[in-house]
């Protein structure tokens, strides 16, 4: 909403500056979300009169044209303009004149005729195109005839305003109107309001009788129609100072009778609609839903497909308006209008908003309807509108309304209850203040017992309950004024679930091993199932899909996380960031036949592609299947998640079939680790190796969180034993583990692996693998004979289940 | 033989005071102080020497040893220490040189910021709750005091699933199931971070992003309490000095209802680029919960009062690290990571 301050000025006294006033504006909930002044840039144009045009002697696009700016002698400015004729009063920027946009006009010679000024465009002055009258919308400004001459520009064009842009909430439909604004203004600084002349002199001895009849068809969708009749119209331009309002509103003038409409719907709030009589048959409004299949050509030339479940209205012939959306052009008013119906109505709100929806339409007036209007205040627009009509001498007025009201309803009081004020605020707020600052805003207020009555008028359809008035109290009161404090319990600590505390330190672990977090959308392509080669049988696809997309890039909601981040490697690759490590911890969404939610499950992904960086001195750390299966490790010491294992998984068509591997833990299968599969990196051209993880968090999380458990420190020291053996390379280093623990019995403390090799000195198809154990007893220090004995045990064992071979 | 021990003193001295290194140090006491060295060598003359005279000489050789050895001992603690000093002035290094190169990760700034949410919150006696992402319509609106063809639906763009399950727009849902899971028990504190979605996407809109809700149900719960703890939130979150403005606004699920302002974090409020020359920056909305959203959760709306409020996750980091480009956030570029 714009309000122009000078038009605003009309209804209430403002003593404060505009800066100001829209300071407290916004802190009272009318958010005002900029200040404009329209002609701060503009000095020294004025109005002159065209006295004489004469051609170019050397250019035949410019004209030259004498002009009195009340001067006594004409000046002379050549124009390219083709809108002006002898007579017409347009606006003149002088020479040394600035104009919108910073432009300064000195005196110039074109095609060698001296030019002292320029002839200017609305635009020019800074005036928006759109709010320009069609016909004078690309060029020279035409102002009326009778315009003063000399006069500065700024006044004569209301450019001497502030503009206040008005950011509503949605419940403030009321304030879609000067006089709702003035009203909120007045009570602000405690001024009265002014509300603007309603009576028209009307027609002696004229009637209504036999010219006009109204049937609501639909009384729940049309509680309410008004009409009047206007006769003796004569159509043309509205004065000057209507369009500058309606310009200040951003609305484009018309013509009088429309601006009118206009002028009171910016006014009072009421959208209006003005018919031309003579076109609607019988002078026969109904109103009613559209038949089907029915068809309208609206205001703006298009043909409108209406349904049965919207309102229009109608005359014996057909719909003649899409009930407060658009008038049709069949009755439109034109210049040869001469007898208009006026209508006020009250339309309901959610029908209006569904049919706008539906046709793709909105207007001004369905806007104010969506909102729901004063169902009081539709004789008073009408009323408004005939008065103004005779105003500007643009037509009479025929005596009487009809208003057809079908069930007038009271609205019912509502009790508010003063202590209920301080109890919801925290705040003080003494009786008489609470009922003084209600009936500032126009409610009016009685005593009630302990508790105060509050009648809330037509306008303020926001307001149904006590808390609606609390409200209203606590926004004049002043927010600021109410003292804060802190509740009770403030001061103790509260806790994160034992889940919650988990997952904040596993996001901690995995930076610390070197991981990025990333944050990708929960919505994917669909496509994405084919590239990450997930098998078409796979419950993975099946997905829950989005009915609105923005694209097809965001149309389903992922099941997996790793298609995510490996478009996010492929995103930085291309950018050439070709190493990197990555995770994301977030949901999948998995559909439960039967169940109209999804399963959220909570997941871990994680990815890495090329080397960590290197130092000066210090290698850089490959980032592959051993790191990613290191950080899983570090990741299970780090959350308590004993019993870790890795089994080889050949199977899953997205990982390298001899570098991939389930993890497992406690008998349960978290996920899979592995390098990605040749094939799934081609879909997104990573020319580089990458590997991956994506596990269960819930299932993580539930086995996590074991408190480490304690072993007492050794008395007696240990004894260390290399052993290096050569073994085939099919045999996993898991079971050499397994079979040297076993074989090493209670004395063997801890194994190592700290080499493996393969190559020119180990036979073909095998490698040497080298552990370092750790004997050590807990009530003596055991002998070198017993170290050996346990040693060869090993060795023994090694050679026996594994065919191994020692190296010595 | 007294001279005999004497000249020798004399020779070890000489010896001692030439010395220029441990080696040589312990070469001279073997020779003058070893068991097969001179003062032993002399001594064994001793008896030789006629009874008188011995203990005479006895004390006298006890007295050059005593003295050669304490003349060794400070000799060798200068050599030690001219060692030593030699040994670091060698091992000079380059202190100018690169550290170790520790490479951690990075948390997502977003998660930063949420954590830090979470703590200030935690820390006021808040409690974490989480909710679905996939929402029932009634959750996300019509518990919340948005029934159907309600205007205020239009301010969240929703992206659904079917007719009465989608995205959620916010993280209020949560407020209501935390209310109906506890009703009519209280006090209810809780913070429900999380990811919504709205259907937009251009400069200043993502089609999800992360917002932060608290819920505070109690017998006497009031909005000056509610302008109590989100100053503590403003304050620790931007900097003691950040002073907060509560302007009245709308939403159907509170009332009264208000948008919150700090002043602005670039400039403390004399007006910049950033808060566009009005010195504040909104932050959030927030407001008392609407009587209507306690009694369909299964509150007596006579009997307790709650505030409510929620702020984007986006919105904060932003402001707090000068972010100027949302859509860094789920661009996920690790040069763009790298730096928080």
């Amino acid at each position: 909403m714009r309000v122009s301050f000078k038009w605003l000025q009309e209804y209430v006294d403002i003593p404060i500056s505009p800066a100001e006033l829209a300071d407290r504006l916004t802190m009272a909930g009318l958010a005002v979300e900029g200040l404009e002044e329209p002609g701060k840039e503009i000095s020294n144009v004025v109005t002159g009169r065209i006295v004489k045009i004469e051609p170019h002697p050397n250019a035949d696009k410019l004209m030259i044209c004498l002009v009195s700016t009340g001067e006594p002698e004409p000046r002379q400015i050549v124009t390219g303009a083709t809108n002006v004729r002898e007579g017409h009063v347009v606006p003149v920027a002088l020479e040394g004149a600035r104009l919108a946009g910073g432009l300064v006009i000195k005196r110039a010679r074109l095609r060698g005729v001296e030019s002292r000024g320029m002839l200017c465009s609305g635009q020019e002055l800074g005036i928006d195109p759109k709010t320009m009258p069609a016909d004078q919308a690309h060029g020279i400004m035409i102002l009326p005839a009778d315009t003063p001459l000399g006069l500065d520009i700024r006044p004569v064009l209301g450019l001497d305003d502030v503009i206040f842009e008005l950011d509503l909430t949605p419940n403030r439909g009321d304030c879609l109107s000067m006089i709702g604004v003035a009203r909120e203004v007045a009570a602000l600084l405690g001024q009265p309001l002014r509300f603007p002349r309603l009576e028209a002199q009307e027609v002696p001895g004229s009637s209504l009788e036999g010219r006009v009849r109204v049937d609501i068809v639909e009384p729940g969708l049309c509680r309410r129609y008004v009409a009047r009749l206007f006769t003796n119209v004569r159509v043309g331009p509205s004065p000057l100072w209507m369009q500058e309002r309606l310009r200040a509103a951003g609305i484009r003038p018309i013509s009088n009778v429309v601006d009118i409409t206009n002028y009171v719907m910016l006014e009072l709030g009421q959208p209006l609609h003005a018919f031309d009589y003579d076109k609607l048959k019988d002078g026969h409004i109904i109103v009613r839903r559209a038949h089907p299949g029915e068809v309208i050509v609206s205001l703006d030339g298009v043909e409108r497909h209406l349904e049965p479940e919207m309102l229009v209205i109608a005359d014996p012939g057909g719909a003649v308006a899409v009930a407060g959306i658009m008038g049709g052009l069949d009755t439109e008013v034109t210049e040869n209008t001469t007898t208009v119906l006026l209508e006020s109505a009250y339309f309901h709100p959610t029908s209006i908003r569904r049919t706008s929806r539906a046709l793709g339409l909105r207007s001004e007036s369905s806007t104010r309807f969506e909102k729901g209007i004063d169902l009081e205040g539709c004789l008073a627009a009408a009323n408004r509108a005939a008065s103004l009509l005779v105003e500007i001498g643009a037509g009479d007025v025929v005596a009487g309304a009809v208003d057809n009201y079908p069930s007038p309803v009271a609205r019912k009081p509502i009790i508010l209850r003063p202590e209920r004020v301080g109890y919801i605020l925290g705040a003080d707020i003494p009786r008489e203040e609470t009922a003084n600052l209600l009936a500032r805003l126009g409610f009016t207020v009685q005593d009630a017992g302990q508790d105060l009555l509050v009648n809330v008028p037509g306008y303020r359809v926001d307001i149904n309950l006590e808390i609606d008035l609390i409200e209203e109290v606590a926004r004049l009161y002043g927010y600021d004024r109410v003292p804060a404090t802190l509740p009770f319990g403030a001061t103790t600590r509260g806790a994160r679930t034992r889940e919650q505390s988990l997952l904040k330190r596993l996001k901690e672990v995995l930076v610390e091993c070197g991981l990025t977090e990333v944050v990708t959308y929960s919505f994917v392509n669909p496509a994405v199932f084919d590239r990450f080669k997930v098998p078409p049988d796979s419950p993975l696809r099946h997905t829950l899909k989005l009915q609105n997309p923005l694209s097809v890039e965001q149309s389903v909601m992922r099941t997996m996380l790793l298609p995510g981040l490996l478009e996010v490697l492929e995103r930085n690759f291309n950018r050439r960031v070709t190493s990197g490590a990555i995770f994301e911890v977030g949901r999948v969404f998995l559909p439960q036949g039967g169940e109209a939610l999804p399963e959220e499950r909570p997941m871990l992904a994680a990815a890495a592609m090329g080397e960590g960086a290197a130092g000066w001195n210090r290698p850089a750390t490959p980032l592959d299947f051993y790191y990613l299966k290191g950080v899983l490790e570090v990741l299970a010491a780090k959350l308590g998640l004993p019993g870790l294992t890795f089994e080889r998984e050949k199977e899953n068509p997205a990982f390298h079939p001899g570098r991939a591997a389930r993890i497992r833990a406690q008998g349960e299968t978290l996920g899979i680790v592995g390098e990605l599969h040749p094939d799934v990196l081609e879909e997104y051209e990573l020319d580089v190796r990458v590997c991956a993880f994506e596990v269960d968090l819930a299932a993580v999380l539930a086995l996590a969180g074991k408190p480490p458990q304690y072993r007492p420190l050794p008395r007696f020291p240990g004894v260390k034993r290399d052993i290096a053996l050569v073994v085939s390379r099919e045999v996993p280093a898991a079971d050499v583990l397994r079979v040297i623990r076993r074989a090493g019995g209670h004395l063997l403390r801890s194994v190592e692996l700290f080499d493996v090799y393969e190559g020119e000195q180990v036979r073909e198809g095998c490698r040497s693998l080298a552990f370092s154990l750790l004997f050590q007893a807990g009530d003596r220090t055991l002998t070198d004979a017993e170290v050996t004995a346990q040693t060869e045990a090993i060795s023994a064992a090694l050679v026996r289940e594994l065919g191994a071979e020692l190296r010595k | 033989m007294e001279e005999q021990l004497h000249k020798m003193a004399a020779q070890a001295k000489e010896a001692l005071a030439r010395a220029d290194s441990l080696e040589t140090l312990e070469e001279i006491r073997i020779r003058y102080l070893g068991k097969k060295g001179e003062l032993t060598r002399v001594l064994r003359g001793m008896s030789a020497l006629p009874a008188e005279e011995r203990p005479r000489i006895g004390q006298l050789a006890n007295s050059i040893r005593e003295v050669l050895e304490n003349e060794l001992a400070e000799r060798t603690a200068e050599i030690k220490a001219r060692v030593k000093r030699a040994r670091l002035a060698a091992e000079s290094i380059d202190v100018t040189l690169p550290g170790t190169p520790f490479l951690p990760g990075k948390k997502h700034p977003l998660t930063t910021v949420q954590e830090e949410i979470e703590e200030i919150f935690l820390g006021l006696g808040f409690s974490i709750a989480e909710g679905p992402e996939v929402e029932l319509d009634y959750y996300n609106f019509e518990a919340l005091n948005l029934p159907k063809d309600h205007p205020a639906r239009d301010m969240q763009d929703s992206f659904f699933i079917g007719p009465e399950v989608l995205l959620r727009t916010h993280t209020s849902p949560v407020q209501v199931r935390t209310m109906e899971r506890t009703a009519p028990a209280v006090p209810v504190k809780i913070i429900a971070p999380g990811k919504v979605y709205r259907r937009d996407d251009d400069a200043t809109h993502s089609p999800m992003f992360h917002q932060v809700e608290g819920l505070a149900v109690d017998r006497r719960v009031t909005f000056g309490d509610l302008k109590g703890v989100l100053d503590v939130f403003a304050r620790e979150m931007f900097g003691a000095g950040t002073r907060t403005r509560f302007r009245p606004s709308y939403f159907p699920f509170t009332e009264p209802s208000a948008e919150v302002d700090i002043s602005c974090v670039m400039c403390g409020g004399k007006g910049c680029r950033v808060c566009s020359h009005t010195g504040w920056l909104e932050i959030l909305g927030c407001g008392m919960v609407h009587p209507r959203v306690l009694e369909m959760s299964g509150y007596n709306s006579a009997e307790v009062t709650g505030f409510a409020f929620g702020m984007g996750v986006e919105r904060i980091a932003m402001l707090k690290y000068g972010i100027d480009d949302l859509r860094l956030f789920f661009d996920n570029d690790l040069r763009f990571l790298a730096q928080f």
